[in-house]
């Protein structure tokens, strides 16, 4: 009883530690990289390439005066980040990414829970960050958060529906909802649920990049026309929460992404953690160059590309799949 | 239709081209190491030429000052031991000039010139009222003010 607890608590230990690692050196690599394709060099100050900028963000963000602006509400204002910021956190719970090893005579299943309604928590979980957003946005008592706020609730009810309906295709065709039994599906890259599901892959992808916030869908930030949306009254610690949540979730997006479309830890060669990481860089980067190409949707335009397209596609996706099981 | 299909080719279009773009070479210089190469007849801080014994070249005869369009050069006339005039005091306030270069063009003896100095920020304004002595070349083995 004792060893399974340690055995868990290093495991979440671990987890957590590289999680926090990534969230760090996603931003240096998202600005590197957003750089050279802007053509320029992006941090080069801060240790050889820049390699320390997270580091020094980190520390400045630290030592900023932690304001709250006079008329928000203040729990309210002070729970937001955190409402934000936890969920990224509890979705890595349930992604396996890599398989079982055996240490000092015991096998060790490399996820944290092998939880059998793994997809259904994920949902459930991430789409409490919407919450985070649209409270900091009516609590910060600023006209430029509360629009930042409505447009991430507006954005929330056009991609939410078709973002369950795209994974639905997977699930009937696994018929699991456990994560690992999906990723055990998935053995040779032929068995990918990309070539079986390209429809819902793309579906996915596009309601994924709404719900993390991301260029084209960064309608709740919208630097250039709301400030900086949502977060626009928060300083220090709870700015890096926010900040912390949004690349957590952009993580967490591309981790979900490999193992349900990809793969998740499947490859030759080279270790299962290793091709699980490597998926990820992928996804992360191709994220980071869609936000070097595409400009942003204005937000009625997402609604009726959330109502009037991804969700048809996805319903038929679905009548598809239907159809050719029963085949 | 045709619209659509289109708009959504635009997409993959704009992927290549970002991507092409990820292979250029940067254009960022790394300023303080290093420096772009300044053009030929840049404009930049003034400096007071000397004639070949190494005196001042300026008689103090004020159409720079006439020139000037934003008025930031002053002087006042003195004689030097010869009997000639020169400019015993001559300030130009570097934070009121535009740096057009009309000074230059209407010196008549050659003795004001912009150079290509363009690193002089200072923490006062008073720092950027330019003395003679700072504006003048140094002599040969002299230190610069």
């Amino acid at each position: 009883m004792l060893t399974v607890a340690i055995v868990a608590l290093v495991k979440v230990i671990v987890v957590l530690v590289i999680f926090l690692l990534m969230i760090a050196y996603l931003t240096w690599w998202e600005r590197k990289l957003l750089a050279h394709f802007q053509v320029r060099l992006g941090p080069m100050r801060v240790g050889p390439h820049g390699l320390l900028q997270p580091l020094a963000d980190g520390l400045k963000l630290l030592f900023k005066e932690d304001i709250t602006p006079a008329g928000s509400n203040r729990i309210i204002f002070t729970l937001a980040p955190i409402i934000t910021f936890v969920p990224t956190f509890m979705v890595l719970a349930v992604i396996p990414f890599g398989k079982s090893i055996t240490l000092f005579g015991k096998s060790i299943d490399l996820i944290i829970s092998d939880f059998n309604m793994g997809i259904l928590y994920i949902f459930a979980v991430v789409s409490l960050g919407v919450y985070g957003i649209v409270l900091a946005g009516w609590s910060s008592n600023n006209k430029y958060s509360l629009l930042g706020g409505l447009r991430s609730s507006a954005q929330m009810i056009s991609y939410e529906v078709s973002l369950g309906l795209s994974v639905i295709g997977i699930l009937m065709l696994s018929g699991s909802l456990s994560l690992v039994n999906i990723v055990n599906q998935q053995d040779s890259i032929l068995n990918w649920y990309i070539f079986r599901q390209p429809l819902a892959f793309v579906i996915f992808l596009i309601c994924a990049l709404a719900e993390i916030n991301r260029i084209p869908f960064d309608l709740p930030e919208a630097d250039n026309e709301l400030v900086a949306g949502y977060y626009t009254e928060y300083s220090s610690m709870k700015f890096a929460m926010f900040f912390l949540g949004e690349y957590g979730s952009m993580i967490n997006a591309s981790a979900i992404a490999t193992t349900l479309f990809f793969g998740g830890w499947q490859g030759p060669w080279l270790p299962p953690v290793v091709w699980f990481l490597i998926k990820i860089g992928a996804f992360l980067s191709f994220f980071i160059w869609l936000r070097a190409t595409l400009p942003r949707f204005r937000y009625d335009q997402l609604m009726r590309f959330g109502w009037g397209i991804l969700l048809p596609l996805a319903l038929l996706n679905i009548f598809i799949t239907a159809i050719i099981m029963v085949w | 239709m045709l619209n659509y299909i289109n708009s959504l080719l635009a997409i993959p279009r704009g992927l290549l081209v970002t991507f092409k773009h990820l292979f250029k070479p940067a254009v960022t210089l790394r300023y303080p190491e290093v420096k772009e190469k300044l053009p030929e007849r840049y404009r930049g801080l003034h400096y007071l030429a000397r004639d070949e014994n190494g005196d001042e070249k300026c008689v103090c005869c004020g159409l720079c000052a006439l020139a000037c369009p934003s008025g930031c050069i002053y002087m006042e006339p003195g004689e030097n031991q010869r009997g000639e005039r020169y400019a015993r005091v001559y300030e130009i306030n570097e934070l009121r000039c535009i740096f057009c270069g009309y000074c230059e063009e209407a010196c008549p003896v050659g003795a004001i010139f912009l150079g290509k100095e363009y690193e002089f920020s200072n923490d006062k304004r008073e720092k950027f009222i330019y003395t003679k002595e700072e504006l003048l070349v140094p002599l040969p083995g002299e230190k610069k003010v």
